[in-house]
């Protein structure tokens, strides 16, 4: 410690450089944090959701239909406790670039399986008492400043209703206030309407939905009971493919898995080159300081101890610089995710991002520290 | 005429003293070109991607689907739909006078791609009138599926994507086993990631009756849509959407090559800024180790002005080198890179290569040089007000 005084001294014998040095490293770690903190706060987001929960989907594609009447069938297995369901509305808001995430349900039951979406009894029950009544969540209500009592016209690129029209009004009875946490899942944003009152009013593929949700009393049973949900359809034109809420989420994501790995070299290649600035910025840093590290040795400081201080004195700048940056990402990750839904610096990634910092104080830092060690005195005295 | 004699000789002094300064130079040349080559890779993939779905073929066409559909996958058409479309004015006629329609189903399968991953795969079905509509698709081995049996042709995109799809092998999907008898080439258009079978024997495979997804007609010339979409339009019975192909496929792209453009921005935007403090540093420590030389030339009756442009032009070469480093990574290591990806209102995977055109590496070079003047503007001011007298005693 009280070498502090001498070290910070080193740090800032040249302001301008120390200062740029610095940037440049906020810079890299801000990078690093923001999209290593949206690519984790995504993956986390996946391994969150509850296990007790399956998804059932038509076997061919997830925007297939699939019979309704499957839900009883569904019952029967034993270990199901409730099934709910959701078909896409593929509604808009006035203007077809405005899509609203909109599905219908049967609310009854979506209540019980995602007791995440907080959505009271009470709602429940005006959602049966009006039949175009929808549901939504906090989140959507606030984007378009829409209230309980509002009735909303939505267009869609699916379904036209009996009038022969794909514009459709909706009451709104209830909002619900997703609980802390859930807010990344698009469901808790959703626009919800009655299926029963849906399926009448539309013109085709009645009595069919695009997925089934399915909780089990035990999570340790969701691979015997998601086959034993298949066998129900098995050789029929419906068949279904049923996966735990996980594996299916996971294997929407991959669908982008191309473009992901691109995303991480990006990452590397931007890591890579920010890091070469540094440590090379750093390396001469020290280069020209050579004539005083000899100072030092000469008034008496052992090999040992000037390499130290040398080390030190980039561990600070690194370790600093690192900190600012990864601090900036998580307001930048704060705005970001406030688009794209869930990311949150995560302490894995903090944890992560602050052993790169110290790596790059060693490999920035160790040549120097062993140069000084190794320093000949009269000869660097001499500028040789 | 002496000041330009000035900077080239002082530029020319600086230049051949780079050799000298080359562990610091590098950090300029090697900074910017990874924020070349990261802007320049995330475009050509948003370059790839529109250039896929947008590659249009030789002649005008217009597509059809139900009224709000936003892609073809969402859309349902009746084959009365599809019949009263085909009557309408505006369609070119082939020599026996049969209009050039083709009505189209469109469905989405499952299949493994070669690394085992499973993935969607877009199915279309059309009718023999379907090659002479899409004359972009050319089959290079094998035979054209023949109507009424279960044969697919496959895109040689998807071919090389997903295991099991060579010619004589057997896909057994949902309903029926198809046969591939041909693989064929759609000329860099979205056909090449997918897989096409007679219409009938699709619906009929999926017992999706006698509908279609959307109706696609050759028009007789480019005024020949205006005609058309008004006959369409103004019929009540039915409740379409027309667009010409330009139009539907360029607001297909435009959700994902949106997202991309954003990603290359931003994180290019925060790299170029990391670079331009490595430029400052390295131009700042080219004029500091200069200091002498430059109150030299001072003390001897050079200009200012001559010192700040060599110090620019120093800046500049550096950004020119780094940004064709960047622009020659980006391009051996990406241009033609085969990447799938869902998205664009597509259904299934897109099969699309990267694409570094001139135009992006044009735009790299620039992004370079602006990182160069800025990262040499101020330490060219320092270098300029350098007092001689102090200068020229410091050791």
């Amino acid at each position: 410690m009280k070498y502090f005084m001498l070290i910070w001294a080193g740090l800032w014998r040249k302001k301008t450089r120390t200062v740029l040095t610095m940037l440049s490293i906020v810079v890299a770690f801000l990078l690093f944090g923001l999209l290593q903190g949206i690519n984790q706060g995504i993956k986390a987001g996946l391994g969150d959701t509850s296990n007790n929960r399956l998804w059932t989907t038509n076997r061919m594609s997830a925007i297939n239909s699939i019979p309704v009447s499957l839900m009883d069938r569904m019952m029967t297995v034993k270990g199901v406790r409730n099934v709910a369901h959701l078909s896409f509305f593929g509604g808009y808001f006035q203007d077809a670039k405005n899509a609203i995430p909109a599905f219908a349900t049967n609310i009854d039951k979506l209540a019980i399986i995602y007791p995440e979406l907080n959505i009271t009894q009470a709602q429940v029950a005006a959602m049966k008492a009006t039949r175009p009544g929808a549901l939504i969540g906090r989140p959507l209500a606030k984007k378009y400043g829409w209230k309980v009592g509002d009735k909303i016209p939505l267009g869609t690129t699916i379904w036209t209703n009996n009038d022969g029209s794909n514009n459709w009004a909706f009451d709104i009875v209830g909002i619900f206030d997703p609980l802390p946490g859930s807010h990344g899942n698009p469901l808790a944003s959703a626009f919800w309407i009655n299926y029963d009152y849906w399926d009448e009013a539309r013109q085709f593929d009645k009595h069919r939905i695009h997925q089934f949700f399915v909780q089990v009393d035990d999570p340790a049973h969701s691979a015997v009971i998601a086959a034993q949900i298949d066998k129900l359809t098995e050789n029929s034109f419906d068949e279904t493919r049923t996966q735990t809420e996980n594996a299916a989420l996971q294997s929407r994501l991959k669908q982008f898995a191309d473009i992901n790995f691109i995303a991480n070299a990006i990452v590397g290649a931007v890591m890579f080159t920010l890091l070469f600035l540094t440590a090379n910025t750093m390396m001469q840093s020290v280069r020209e300081r050579i004539p005083e590290l000899a100072v030092l040795k000469t008034v008496g400081f052992t090999g040992a101890k000037v390499s130290v201080l040398v080390l030190i004195e980039s561990l600070m700048l690194c370790l600093f610089a690192a900190v600012v940056g990864l601090i900036l990402s998580a307001g930048a990750i704060k705005i970001v995710g406030s688009v794209l839904g869930p990311a949150t610096l995560l302490p894995i990634v903090v944890i992560f991002g602050l052993v790169i910092a110290v790596a790059l104080a060693i490999v920035s830092g160790l040549p120097p520290a062993m140069r000084a060690q190794r320093l000949n005195i009269v000869d660097a005295l001499a500028g040789r | 005429m002496s000041a330009l004699r000035q900077i080239a000789a002082v530029s020319a002094i600086n230049i051949r003293s780079l050799p000298q300064r080359i562990g610091t130079s590098s950090v300029v040349v090697i900074g910017i070109a990874g924020v070349v080559a990261v802007l320049i890779s995330v475009l050509a993939m948003s370059t790839g991607f529109i250039k896929t779905l947008q590659r249009t073929g030789p002649e005008h066409r217009a597509i059809v689907v139900r009224t709000g559909s936003s892609a073809e996958i969402v859309s349902v058409l009746t084959n009365d739909a599809a019949l009263t479309i085909a009557n309408a004015p505006g369609i070119k006629k082939d020599r026996d006078g049969r209009p050039l329609v083709s009505p189209e189903t469109l469905l989405i399968v499952n299949l493994k791609k070669k690394d085992g991953d499973d993935a969607t795969a877009p199915f279309r079905g059309f009718t023999q009138d379907g090659f002479a509509v899409h004359p972009e698709i050319r089959m290079i081995s094998g035979r054209a599926f023949r109507p009424g049996l279960t044969e697919m042709i496959v895109g040689k995109s998807a071919q090389r994507l997903y295991s099991g799809l060579d010619v004589g092998a057997q896909v057994k999907l949902r309903g029926a086993t198809w046969i591939v008898v041909g693989v064929f080439d759609g000329s860099g258009s979205s056909h090449d990631s997918e897989l096409i079978a007679d219409k009938q024997t699709l619906n009929s495979a999926y017992q999706r009756g006698n509908g279609e997804q959307s109706v696609w007609v050759v028009l007789d010339s480019q005024r020949g849509f205006q005609a058309f979409k008004d006959a369409i339009t103004t019929n009540p019975q039915l409740q379409v959407d027309v667009s010409t192909e330009e139009e539907f496929t360029a607001q297909q792209s435009s959700v994902i090559s949106t997202i991309l453009k954003i990603v290359a921005y931003v994180v290019g935007g925060i790299m170029a800024i990391g670079a331009i403090f490595g430029a400052l540093n390295t131009m700042y420590a080219a004029v500091s180790t200069r200091s002498r030389e430059i109150a030299t030339l001072r003390a001897i009756g050079f200009g200012p002005a001559p010192v700040v442009i060599s110090v620019f032009v120093e800046a500049l070469l550096l950004a020119l080198i780094g940004g064709a480093i960047g622009a020659l990574i980006a391009w051996v290591l990406f241009n033609g890179y085969s990447v799938n990806s869902a998205g664009g209102g597509f259904g299934g995977q897109l099969i699309f290569d990267l694409a570094v055109t001139p135009a992006l590496v044009g735009l790299g070079i620039t992004w370079a040089c602006v990182i160069g003047l800025i990262g040499g503007l101020f330490p060219a001011i320092r270098a300029a007000r350098l007092p001689v007298a102090t200068a020229l005693r410091a050791v």
